[in-house]
């Protein structure tokens, strides 16, 4: 099992004007091996959508390099990347009402791909759209209505037969659940790992519910303003993580489970995640980190492996 | 809290709410939003309501605010008393408003819920004035010490920013400073984390409890989030389809769920559990139309052990022991079903 994608120092800046500079993802490196599902937590702000939009040249890279398949993909795309590329890397919405075009019918939006980037006649798209319909667990009749006449999660079908219907080789999902209740979600979830089986895709799953991407990940990646603190096997960061943040954040998350709640020493951390405009240098986390060092805040802290462990970690306590 | 010491002595609840039903006329025809819905509450006590969207549970706080806009909305039936006083269509409870003042509330999207055009301070000191009749002048020096205590740094400098210079977790910390200013005897929160991340849903839970200590207010909770009533509450409501379909502790409800709708959301939902892994199962479908609601048990369609009866009948509450009750057919001493092969797999 090879590696699919390289991500090597990706990174996106956003020029406010007036000296101010938006660090949103910040020298991230990331492999993703074939046929894996990645997942990638943090809090709203940590540059998690702007990573995935960025690996697929929705946001042009200020900085680093995406390597597909051994092929360095371009630093800024031009329609005639879009139109290539689209057929090998797709994406998945966070928002299912905002992300369809509300005037077109749902045969219109999941065939527009095929009927832009293959040579199939429009019977033969119409075919591949009831098929796909189906395969989401939609009916073909539903290919003439529109986007409105659909609850949230079968919204989110669409946008996934959407991201489908090329067969790409690589999909990220940016938040594909937040919008749905509970029942929902795990139909969803369940239809991308299915899928995932039978198309062998690889998957970066980007989402915060941290208890869906243990579930969900082969590998997980904890991001905190904009650059990447933690990545490991899903079980093992969540179960013994090694950062502070990986700590904190998973010590926040509330478990299904009375005895283990009440039990619970509260972990949670005071303030909140400072502005991502003009990054000063040291470690990101260090001012509301409760194990801080002096070193923190003077020295960025490099992403290294953990001894012994299929773990890379980013604190000056690890090294 | 003397109030409070009267209740305990008397064992009447601080407040009951009694088979609530609540209607919207629209141009599609009437939902019935809330369909028999009760519960009580007592001091220092959380009660969390759960279930899906659509399920009635904002509906049924709303009403006992005061809150539905009448026409459309419409209390067609039941009753809540604080105290034992009715307060439905009412706006006062022995001389004090009902809302705001007895009850206060806290809304999921802070954002949208306080005035964008006033300083946060002055929207903190309003009901100060309102309520308790305090000057314009020592309602903002209380407002700042509100803000202190809902833990917002710098809170002087804070009080004279507007909504729009705060995150959303401050947001709700001033939303929640603004109801404590008239020290309700409950709070009623409405998904109030949903919007935020779980690091800073820790921080606002954890301010919850603490001011619940304090000030011994009772809490309504409502979240779709199982964590979350895990973490907070005492007693639990699982609504759906406009019904409470099982009532009980949160050990109750929690160990030894009793309905079928409580049983698929756990099962829908991923455990941290390594000793307990399990595959996700979601439950199929989609809740009943209200407009139209069905003869028998909401949940019948996607329910795993539906019998007959289910599709026809309404299902009676079974007292199961204590205060835990569940709506549902299975419990019938005549049910040729043993819940207890069914849902207590998973018992202490």
């Amino acid at each position: 099992m090879g590696d699919l994608i390289e991500v090597r120092k990706l990174t996106r800046f956003f020029d406010l004007g007036g000296n101010q500079l938006v660090h949103a993802v910040d020298n991230v490196s990331l492999t993703i091996g074939e046929r894996e599902i990645v997942g990638l937590v943090g809090e709203s702000g940590s540059g998690k959508s702007t990573f995935g939009k960025t690996l697929l040249g929705l946001h042009d890279k200020t900085d680093g390099e995406v390597i597909f398949r051994g092929e360095a993909l371009p630093k800024k795309y031009r329609p005639a990347d879009f139109q290539k590329l689209g057929t090998k890397m797709q994406m998945v919405f966070q928002d299912p009402y905002s992300s369809l075009n509300p005037r077109m019918t749902v045969g219109e939006i999941i065939g527009e791909g095929l009927r832009l980037r293959s040579s199939l006649s429009a019977s033969d798209v119409k075919e591949q759209v009831v098929d796909w319909l189906e395969k989401v667990g939609l009916h073909a009749d539903h290919m003439s209505r529109y986007p409105h006449e659909f609850s949230g999660g079968q919204r989110q079908r669409i946008g996934i037969a959407r991201a489908l219907i090329l067969e790409p080789e690589f999909v990220v999902c940016d938040e594909p659940i937040s919008a749905l209740d509970v029942s929902v979600q795990a139909q969803v979830i369940n239809l991308l790992a299915e899928l995932k089986e039978t198309m062998g895709l690889t998957l970066l799953f980007i989402a915060h519910d941290l208890s869906m991407v243990r579930y969900v990940s082969d590998r997980m990646a904890v991001m905190y303003l904009g650059s990447l603190v933690e990545l490991g096997k899903a079980d093992e960061v969540y179960f013994s993580p090694k950062h502070p943040y990986t700590e904190v954040l998973i010590g926040s998350n509330p478990e299904p489970d009375p005895n283990t709640e009440k039990g619970r020493v509260s972990t949670s951390i005071q303030g909140e995640i400072p502005s991502p405009v003009n990054v000063r240098p040291g470690c990101r986390f260090a001012n509301r980190c409760p194990k801080v060092l002096y070193v923190c805040r003077e020295k960025t802290p490099e992403l290294i492996p953990l001894r012994g462990e299929d773990r890379l970690v980013a604190c000056h306590l690890i090294s | 809290m003397t109030a409070g010491k009267e209740n305990v002595d008397s064992g009447i609840p601080l407040l009951t709410v009694e088979n609530l039903q609540v209607e919207f006329d629209t141009y599609g025809g009437t939902v019935q939003a809330v369909r028999g819905v009760s519960f009580s509450v007592d001091q220092r006590q959380t009660l969390a309501i759960v279930g899906e969207s659509g399920c009635g549970k904002s509906v049924t706080v709303q009403s006992i605010m005061g809150l539905i806009p009448t026409p459309p909305g419409r209390i067609t039936a039941g009753s809540a008393r604080l105290r034992g006083h009715e307060t439905l269509g009412r706006s006062t409870v022995g001389g004090k408003q009902i809302r705001g003042a007895e009850i206060g509330m806290i809304f999921q999207d802070p954002m949208t819920s306080l005035n964008p055009t006033m300083t946060i301070g002055d929207q903190i000191a309003e009901p100060l004035q309102v309520h308790r009749g305090y000057s314009a002048s020592d309602a903002f020096t209380e407002a700042i010490r509100l803000i202190e205590l809902c833990k917002i740094p710098e809170a002087a400098k804070r009080a004279r920013q507007y909504p729009f210079e705060f995150s959303g977790g401050m947001l709700q910390r001033a939303m929640i400073a603004m109801v404590l200013s008239c020290k309700p005897s409950v709070l009623i929160a409405d998904e109030p984390t949903t919007a935020l991340d779980v690091t800073i849903q820790a921080q606002i839970l954890d301010l919850m409890q603490e001011l619940q200590k304090e000030t011994g207010m009772a809490i309504i909770l409502i979240t779709h989030d199982l964590g979350v009533v895990a973490r907070m509450a005492d007693e639990v409501a699982v609504m759906y389809a406009g019904k409470v379909v099982e009532y009980g502790s949160a050990d109750d409800v929690f160990y030894h769920s009793a309905h079928p709708y409580t049983v698929g959301l756990k099962e829908a939902m991923p455990m941290n559990d390594p000793a307990r892994q399990h595959v996700l199962k979601p439950i199929d479908g989609s809740p009943p139309d209200l407009f139209a609601p069905p003869a028998g048990c909401g949940y019948c369609p996607r329910c795993p052990y539906a019998m007959q009866i289910c599709s026809e009948r309404q299902p009676q509450g079974h007292n199961l022991h204590g205060h835990h009750f569940a709506s549902c057919w299975l419990h019938h001493a005549k049910s040729g079903r043993k819940p207890e092969t069914i849902f207590f797999k998973d018992a202490r």
